[in-house]
């Protein structure tokens, strides 16, 4: 398959890892985070970290978008999902993902009606076919997804739609980089940077990391090779700065529609994450002129105070100081088919990626 | 109070342990327990198998098959994994009132045209219509009855060394289904791979006498039998990423979509374990029948890594490969 097998190539791949134990001072470590969930995932998959040399040591971050969203936005979505005639339209993987007390999944099984859609667009398809129910679409993801669900409320908007509503959770990269770097719990010398999030916002936004911050930056597409090529990358960057591996992808000023898209609908917001906490500026809410498009307005969901389960690490593992095989619950009482934490839970989830490819084939660096 | 989910009928790790902690615990005879393919039982001197399964697929048509055809190839496939000559089949239906005659027709149809490709007769049957909105459309019930001709099949003649072969691509099947539920139409061009394994599976069979052990991979796909086979087992699996055979539709999609191939089902597949120095005849065999052109040798039993399944990958690294646990593919057959 073309634009995939090429970066697939085991000779080549082989040849960057060479490159790579070549570059690296066999005297210092290299704490490379990956901050998007799609990597943690290609990296398991591809059983990347049998080919690096030991001292490269690799710590997933904060971006899977289903794990970092908190109980209170799951306790919302079930509240909305039990109220008379509403349809909640969501991506897959949150269906199973605990809140507080309960899951989508679970209140399906109770009565609920709760839809797996592949994107926003569905959910209006699914508002125009029947527009005697309420269709809720659950808003959750970087600035990946968020240009398309603000699209689908133009479209909205435009055409006069009125049982359609997002409960709105998406969240925004860079503020949250720049909380984990200042909380300083964790030693991270280097970012491999999301591919796809870029492609939205471009450099700027990251210019903070090696200016201020000092750290070597690469922004790197999801194929084994593009990762293995992205740290060579970090490794011979010798100033810290922003450099982009994904060059057939990325614009220096990222995709201005999609901006300007998300500008139109969007602003920011003081936003949750787990484990992580509130972080200023690091949400997106639906500006008051997309009032009537807002489920949290248009619903008021009342939900009892949000707990989080003590026995779950999530928190520390999104953070990335501590691994899944640090939490006391992972593969015990934790697995993908009966989670305890959302990081099990995603196709893109830390937990989910040790789980289901690490086991006993990768040691726990 | 515990509800069921969805994800209890995937086919994976959940569904293995609700049917182990309700079903078998309470009428586990020594037959059920063994849970293969099919049940085999004795009757007057001759072994016999004897399976059950019920479909429920959405949607009903989708491309390269239907309900019918899906559920009388399926109960077929079940017996002949087994060592078995597919014989007779049972055929009980399950109507959605409102449903067109025409699509009823062209089920029944269906469903004839697949008992003669697959040689077999529907001897008895069940009609039941229930009201709107009681069941999807059409669920469809067979069960069979084969006669025994190659006895012996078992997971216990393993031996690290033996091959693994898979008779065909892996997760057209799904594919197809998924792009017609969700109106993926770039993918329509994917057709589902349900298809009577007989044939093949005898042609196999009369070449060669050092097949162990089948399986045909449905639900949860290659990644869940594989695991199936090795779980318990004094041995482990190694397969090789750059041998497995995939379409290049189903790789498009899985990109796309986000899923592993070896969790998408097939339904007219075999994977087959047999001694090494076989492979070239059972292979010949197999690309014979039409449906096993794409045969290929995908791995074979270690010593190592007992009960696990592992994965070299195409970019020369190494993983594990668990068996399904609950992904959200419902109503695949």
């Amino acid at each position: 398959m073309k634009y995939v097998d090429e970066f697939r190539n085991r000779r080549l791949i082989e040849r960057v890892a060479g490159q790579i134990r070549g570059a690296v001072n066999p005297d210092c470590a290299y704490n490379i985070m990956e901050v998007c969930g799609t990597h943690t995932m290609s990296i398991f998959r591809f059983g990347l970290r049998d080919i690096l040399p030991p001292n490269i040591r690799l710590i997933s971050g904060p971006g899977c978008p289903v794990c970092v969203t908190p109980n209170e936005f799951i306790d919302k979505a079930m509240a909305i999902a039990n109220m008379k005639n509403v349809i909640i339209m969501t991506f897959g993987d949150m269906i199973k993902v605990p809140g507080s007390r309960s899951s989508l999944e679970k209140e399906k099984a109770g009565g609920a009606d709760v839809r797996i859609a592949y994107s926003s667009l569905d959910a209006l398809e699914l508002a125009k076919k029947h527009p005697d129910k309420e269709i809720v679409f659950l808003g959750i993801g970087f600035e990946t997804t968020a240009p398309t669900v603000a699209q689908s409320l133009i479209i909205a908007k435009k055409t006069k739609l009125k049982n359609y509503s997002v409960l709105c959770g998406h969240k925004t990269m860079p503020e949250v980089m720049e909380t984990l770097v200042k909380d300083g719990s964790i030693k991270v010398d280097a970012f491999m940077l999301p591919g796809h999030v870029s492609a939205i916002i471009g450099l700027k936004p990251y210019g903070f990391l090696s200016k201020i911050y000092k750290k070597r930056c690469v922004i790197s597409g999801f194929e084994p090779l593009d990762i293995m090529q992205s740290i060579l990358m970090i490794v011979r960057q010798r100033k810290p700065e922003i450099e982009v591996q994904y060059g057939r992808i990325i614009e220096r000023d990222g995709n201005p529609l999609a901006q300007k898209c998300m500008n139109d609908i969007f602003e920011k917001f003081p936003s949750v994450w787990r484990g992580i906490g509130c972080v200023k500026d690091s949400g997106f809410k639906i500006k008051k002129s997309y009032g009537v498009f807002d489920a949290e307005l248009k619903f008021r969901p009342r939900i009892e105070r949000p707990k989080d389960n003590i026995r779950c690490f999530c928190g520390y593992i999104l953070k990335g100081t501590k691994t899944p095989y640090d939490c006391p619950s992972f593969a015990g009482r934790c697995t993908p088919e009966n989670p305890v934490g959302a990081c099990m839970v995603s196709g893109e989830g830390t937990c989910a990626a040790y789980y289901k490819y690490g086991k006993d084939t990768v040691s726990s660096r | 109070m515990e509800k069921i989910l969805l994800a209890h009928g995937s086919g994976g790790m959940l569904m293995h342990k609700l049917i182990d902690s309700l079903f078998i615990e309470r009428f586990g005879g020594s037959v059920l327990k063994e849970k293969k393919d099919s049940a085999i039982i004795r009757m007057g001197g001759k072994e016999v198998a004897f399976t059950t399964d019920s479909y429920v697929v959405d949607p009903v048509f989708f491309p390269g098959g239907d309900i019918g055809s899906l559920a009388l190839y399926g109960t077929v496939n079940d017996l002949s994994v087994c060592g078995a000559k597919p014989l007779f089949i049972s055929l009980a239906m399950i109507i959605e009132e409102g449903l067109d005659r025409d699509a009823l027709e062209k089920i029944a149809s269906s469903i004839k045209n697949a008992a003669r490709a697959a040689g077999v007769e529907i001897v008895t049957g069940d009609t039941k219509v229930v009201e709107r909105g009681s069941c999807d459309k059409i669920f469809i019930n067979t069960s069979g009855i084969g006669e025994i001709y190659y006895p012996g099949l078992s997971v216990d003649r393993i031996r690290p060394g033996d091959s693994i072969i898979l008779s065909g691509t892996m997760g057209e099947h799904a594919i197809s289904v998924l792009s017609k539920r969700e109106g993926i139409s770039f993918l329509s061009k994917v057709k589902s791979d349900s298809a009577p394994l007989n044939g093949l599976i005898f042609r196999v069979l009369k070449a060669s006498k050092m097949v162990k052990f089948m399986r045909d991979p449905t639900r949860g796909g290659v990644a869940t039998t594989l695991n199936e086979i090795a779980a318990g087992g004094n041995f482990g699996i190694a397969i090789d990423e750059s041998s497995l055979p995939v379409a290049p539709g189903v790789r498009s999609a899985c990109e796309l979509l986000g899923f592993d191939p070896l969790y998408l089902a097939c339904e007219g597949r075999v994977i087959m374990v047999v001694r090494r120095g076989d492979e070239g005849k059972i292979l010949r065999a197999m690309k014979r029948d039409p449906i096993g052109k794409s045969a290929c040798v995908i791995g074979k039993v270690i010593a190592q890594g007992r009960g696990k399944v592992y994965l070299n990958t195409a970019s020369g690294g190494k993983r594990i490969v668990s068996m399904l646990t609950g992904e959200q593919l419902p109503r695949i057959c």
